[in-house]
């Protein structure tokens, strides 16, 4: 069983647990396993096309999956898991002429998006 | 509610003026939860922006081993990682879709809104369960107890 390291961010959709254990041979299978067992985690990792979000970085031990195999890593029967976040944001371009939000509330489509 | 130091907020803004235009980040830690029900952010952790130069004006990123350094260090202070915090260079201090679509729940949200190289307006935000929008987060000051900041960041 592999050890995964649960971040702040998403412990509360993992009854609160900073560390679980879950089967499997490759980053990808132990990621699906967590997913598998709390299933709220499921929509923070995996996009709508399930696939692993581009701002969850999967850390087998100290290194990090994209620098040896990707998902196909594989991971010691005993080995450590840990999903750490890419943190990115920055304002849009469309922000420039949007009205200001007087309701408190973002809406997550406004229009003129820009990458 | 978000409740921060007087010396995190002052140290949010000030990082945000230095690094203007081009866009600061960082980490503020604190308590998740404290004895009211909110949350404390009474530290910072300044980060480099890891982003290009010609983009670091409308974009942040952190990198994930910064991420980790922060949150042992927090670990080791008996802190938490309560929120990250981003200037907005000449923008309100409102999310932007770029922010929705790489945001992690939990996390505030902090953005201060520089113009001209002033701290103008700060402002917290935490992205909804469902991730289809933020909402706005009130930011008090910590240590008064139903006390609500000033929105004005120039007030700190």
């Amino acid at each position: 069983m592999a050890k995964v390291f649960i971040p702040t961010a998403l412990r509360a959709f993992a009854d609160g647990k900073a560390q679980v254990e879950v089967g499997g041979a490759t980053a990808g299978e132990v990621v699906a396993a967590l997913a598998e067992l709390y299933p709220d985690i499921r929509r923070h990792i995996y996009d709508a096309e399930g696939k692993l979000r581009s701002y969850v970085n999967v850390f087998v031990g100290e290194e990090d999956i994209r620098n040896f195999g990707g998902l196909g890593a594989p991971v010691p029967p005993d080995g450590e898991v840990t999903l750490v976040p890419a943190i990115a944001g920055g304002v849009a371009g469309a922000l420039r002429a949007a009205p200001r939000q007087t309701d408190g509330i973002v809406r997550s489509k406004a229009a003129g998006r820009k990458r | 509610m978000l409740k921060l130091t007087n010396e995190v907020r002052r140290a949010i803004c000030e990082a945000g003026e230095r690094d203007y235009p081009d866009e600061t980040c960082g980490f503020i830690l604190g308590r998740l939860q404290d004895d009211d029900g909110g949350r404390v952010g009474d530290g910072v952790r300044a980060v480099a922006n890891a982003r290009e130069p010609e983009e670091a004006h409308h974009r942040f990123k952190i990198e994930p081993e910064d991420f980790l350094r922060a949150e042992r260090e927090a670990a080791r202070a008996g802190k938490d990682i309560v929120g990250i915090y981003h200037s907005h260079p000449d923008h309100p201090a409102a999310p932007s879709d770029y922010d929705l679509d790489h945001a992690w729940p939990v996390y505030s949200y902090v953005i201060v809104a520089v113009e001209r190289g002033r701290a103008r307006e700060l402002a917290s935000w935490r992205l909804e369960d469902d991730r289809s929008r933020f909402a706005n987060e009130p930011v008090g000051t910590a240590g008064q107890a139903g006390e609500q900041a000033g929105e004005q960041a120039g007030e700190t």
